[in-house]
Parts: structure tokens; sequence; C-alpha cells
């Protein structure tokens, strides 16, 4: 009896361990986007994303002016591509990114749809500094 | 009236009249990332092995400072203010051809700092070149308080592959104005460059233009013998006179500031027009003038052989999620990593070694003991 009660204590143990576990496999994740830029060119074009998605942008600027980095649906894209803006603050989607520094931002895809992301610095999203996120 | 005053006469009238074209040089930069260039002249005159660059600034639009960035093949021997007439003066030469045939046209980490070897002012510009790759030398214009276009750190590194030296002319408005010089008024700069076949550079022009804009300029160079192109014209650009230089235009340009070195006979002219885009102006002219084959190098058509290193981005770990990406152009897959929660995995290998000790243990402890 002794040794049954033992043995309930180590398998009830070994299930607790075995559940924290589990819990770690089933927690939100929060994917990190790396986006590394040069030539004025982000090295991604197109990113894929589930609704209800965060996903954390780490944007490295690797040229020699700045870049930024806006996130959103096409209409937050006219508006910062005429916008006078020069900086952004660390605001969900929306980050300015130094010469040769790293800058991150996140941004939660609640919908469905199609994003943008891009720099609008004068000239840049023109030049190709661009992408869409398909939110599926 | 003297042939001198004639000439200065002639080139008053081709700045000032409205038909005349504008005089620009390098890519100019601004606060705003643009300037409204307007056209290019530029002469690369190249004699006993000596390359004397002679261009202008002339600008169409904004205040406050302007700088132009000039790529330069070596360190100059000499920059100094350019003659009053030279570019007119050779306008002037092949203008009717040119009404003529008009119609036929339509690291991931900081760089080191770049180097400035050499500073001077001329009116109201301010002269420094630099010894730097192109991202030291983009940095260099950004500290100093230009804003490159986008295009910049391409076409710098695209420069610094084959020459470290640049020429940051900075055009101070202000000054100008104090000066008595007008917003539009060109300044001519001449820099000397010891150099065995003459080079100029084209790609700079298209710097900070739109895809669809227009980038025209007039080169006229000056050589002892028929020079050999590279690229072949057609591909953006059209010879419009190659012709022994007369005589007199070589007196006429003799006698302006700092051109008395040109022999007063003997030269061959050749006017090249650009009619090009950026996106199609991805070269530089290289000549020889000694009868052989250009250097495709200079050219910018084929990599010098031992490039300067290109940062590799670096990727981060990938997970199992990994819903990437199309790839653009030459550039890497950008690296996609997953972020989770690590401590519940942490505990729960902590936990298991613990549990199979006191399990161990409980199992021992729990033994029935025997006696001998």
């Amino acid at each position: 009896m002794r040794l049954r009660g033992r043995t309930a204590i180590l398998i009830g143990v070994l299930l607790a361990a075995v559940g924290v576990s589990a819990s770690a496999s089933i927690s939100a994740p929060v994917r990190t986007v790396v986006l590394a830029v040069r030539h004025s060119k982000f090295s991604v074009s197109d990113l894929e994303v589930k609704r209800g998605e965060k996903v954390r942008f780490v944007v490295r600027n690797e040229d020699p002016i700045d870049h930024e980095l806006i996130v959103g649906p096409m209409p937050v894209q006219i508006r910062h591509e005429s916008g006078r803006e020069k900086w952004h603050p660390p605001i969900p989607g929306e980050v300015s990114v130094p010469l040769l520094e790293t800058a991150e931002t996140s941004f939660t895809f609640a919908e469905r749809g199609t994003m943008w992301f891009g720099c609008h610095l004068p000239g840049h999203w023109t030049y190709g500094m661009q992408g869409q996120i398909t939110v599926k | 009236m003297s042939r001198r005053a004639c000439v200065a006469v002639f080139a008053f009238a081709l700045v000032v009249l409205p038909t005349s074209s504008a005089l620009a040089c390098g890519g100019l930069i601004g606060p705003n990332g643009a300037v409204n260039l307007t056209k290019t002249t530029t002469l690369a005159a190249h004699h006993n092995g000596v390359e004397h660059y002679v261009t202008a600034f002339n600008y169409a639009g904004g205040g406050g400072e302007f700088g132009s960035i000039v790529p330069l093949p070596t360190i100059p021997s000499k920059v100094e203010k350019g003659g009053a007439w030279t570019l007119q003066r050779l306008q002037q030469e092949t203008a009717p051809l040119v009404q003529k045939e008009a119609a036929a046209f339509a690291t991931t980490a900081r760089a080191d700092s770049a180097q400035e070897v050499y500073k001077t002012r001329i009116d109201a510009l301010d002269i420094t070149v630099l010894k730097g790759g192109g991202e030291s030398v983009g940095i260099w214009a950004s500290d100093h308080g230009f804003r490159l276009p986008p295009d910049a750190p391409e076409v710098l590194d695209f420069y610094a592959k084959r020459s470290p030296y640049f020429m940051a002319a900075v055009f101070d408005s202000k000054a100008a104005k104090e000066r008595g010089q007008q917003i539009g008024d060109g300044t001519p700069i001449h820099i000397t460059m010891p150099l065995r076949s003459p080079w100029v550079p084209l790609r700079i022009l298209g710097l900070g233009k739109q895809p669809s804009e227009a980038v025209t300029a007039d080169v006229y160079l000056l050589t002892d013998r028929i020079p050999n192109l590279l690229p072949a014209a057609g591909s953006g650009f059209e010879i419009e006179r190659r012709v022994p230089a007369s005589e007199d235009l070589l007196a006429d340009l003799r006698s302006d500031r700092g051109m008395e070195w040109l022999p007063p006979f003997g030269m061959w002219l050749t006017h090249l027009t650009i009619n090009s885009t950026a996106p199609q102006l991805r070269y530089d002219l290289a000549i020889n003038v000694d009868g052989g084959a250009p250097s495709p190098t200079r050219a910018g058509l084929v990599a010098p052989r031992t490039p300067a290193p290109t940062p590799v981005p670096t990727v981060a770990p990938t997970a199992e999620l990994t819903p990437i990406p199309v790839v653009t152009g030459d550039l890497a897959a950008a690296p996609v990593s997953q972020t989770r929660s690590t401590w519940p995995l942490v505990l729960a290998f902590t936990l298991l070694p613990i549990s199979a000790v006191a399990a161990f243990g409980w199992w021992r402890w729990g033994r029935p003991r025997t006696s001998t």
C-alpha cells in the first residue's frame, strides 16, 4: 500500500511536468520577422500571416540613409506617403530606423485581407521599398 | 572686339537667354531628397596623361544648402574654379548641329568614417574630396545635413567598388545670395587628375531621378587621338560629333581661366548627348585614347576583380512556422523566427530528473529490508 502511494505521487509529479511542458506548446506564438534593408530594398516583398497573429518586425537598416517601416492597410500607406511626419514614435506598426541601426515594432493582424508594409520617406515607396502581407 | 570679348558676350547670352540649356553636375541631393536638375554639361579633356574634368552647377529649384557628389577615378591633383566660358564655348561650337538634328532625337556595423583628403572653397561652393567606401561617404553626406535619395546607397557602392574617391560640393545658397549670385547661376569646377585614360561618370547623373524621368546631358571630350568609347553609342547616348578640334575653338578655350594647358592644335573634339533614364543609365563612359579597347570594368559593365565585401544579412533561426515569402532580386529571403515563452519547458526539464531521483529514493526507502 505504501509503495502504491509513492508510485501514485511519482506519477503525479511526472504528469505535472508533462502538463507544464504541454502548456508551453499551446502558448500564443509571437512571430518575429527580420526585415533587412539594403540599397533601399526590403529583403522580403511578400509575407503571409494568420488572422489574429502578432508579428514582431525587426528592421535592420544596412544603408547609410534613414528608413522607416509602416505596416497597415493601403489608406494608412497613402496617408503616410503624403504625410509630413519626420519621425515615427514606437506605436504598433510604425517605426523609424536611423541609418545603420536596428529598430522594431509589433503589429497584430486582426482581420483577413491584404495589408502592406513600406517606407514613406521621400521617394522610397516609389523606389520599391514596399511589400504585401496576406492575412489568412 | 577682341576674340576674348566675343566669347564672353556669347557665353553670357547662352546663360541668360531662355533657350540656353542649364548646367549642372553630379548627383544633387538636398534636404528634401530631390532637386529638379535640368541638364548637365561636362568637359572631359585628356592631354599628356592628365584628365581635366570641367563641370558646373545650375539647378532649377530649392533653397538653403544643396550638395552634389561626384565620383572620381583617382585623387585629383587640383580642384579649382573652372573657366568662365569653356562649357558655353563648347556648346556654341556644337549648337548648330544640335539644332539641326534635334528633331531626330527625342555591414551591419557602422563603417569607418570617410576621410577628407582635400578641402577648398570656390565661390559659394564648399568642395571636399573624400576617400572612403559608399557607406562611409553616405554617412558623411548624412552627417553634413543632406538627405540622400533612396538610390544613393546602391549608386555609391557601385562607384566605391572602382575608386574610393568622391568629391562633395555643398552649394550654400545664402552665401551665393550674398555674393550676388542668383538661384540658377552656375559655378564651374575644374578638376585635374593624372589618369592614363579619361573617364566620365554617367550613372551618377540619374541619382534621385524617378524611373520615368529623363536624364539628359552634354558631354564633350577633347583628346589627343580619336577616342574609343565603352559602351558603344546607342545605349542611352549618341555621338553628335567627332571631328578634329578647330584651332579657333582651342584658341578660345586656351584663353579661359585654367585652360592654358590645351595645345593650340591636334586635338579631337567629341560631342556626346545623353538622353536616357536612370534605370537605363547604369554605366559610365570608359575611354581609350591609345587605340585600344576601353575597360569594361571602368565602364561599370563588369565588376572589379576584388570587389568590396558585401555584408551578408544574418539569418535568424527559423522555426516551424515558416510561411515565407518570395525572394526579391538578389536579396536573400528574410529570416523568420518564432518567439515563444520558454520557461515552462525549462521547468519541465528541471522537474523530470528531480522526479526520477525522488522516485528512486522512495523506492529504495520503501523496499522491505532483509537481515542477514
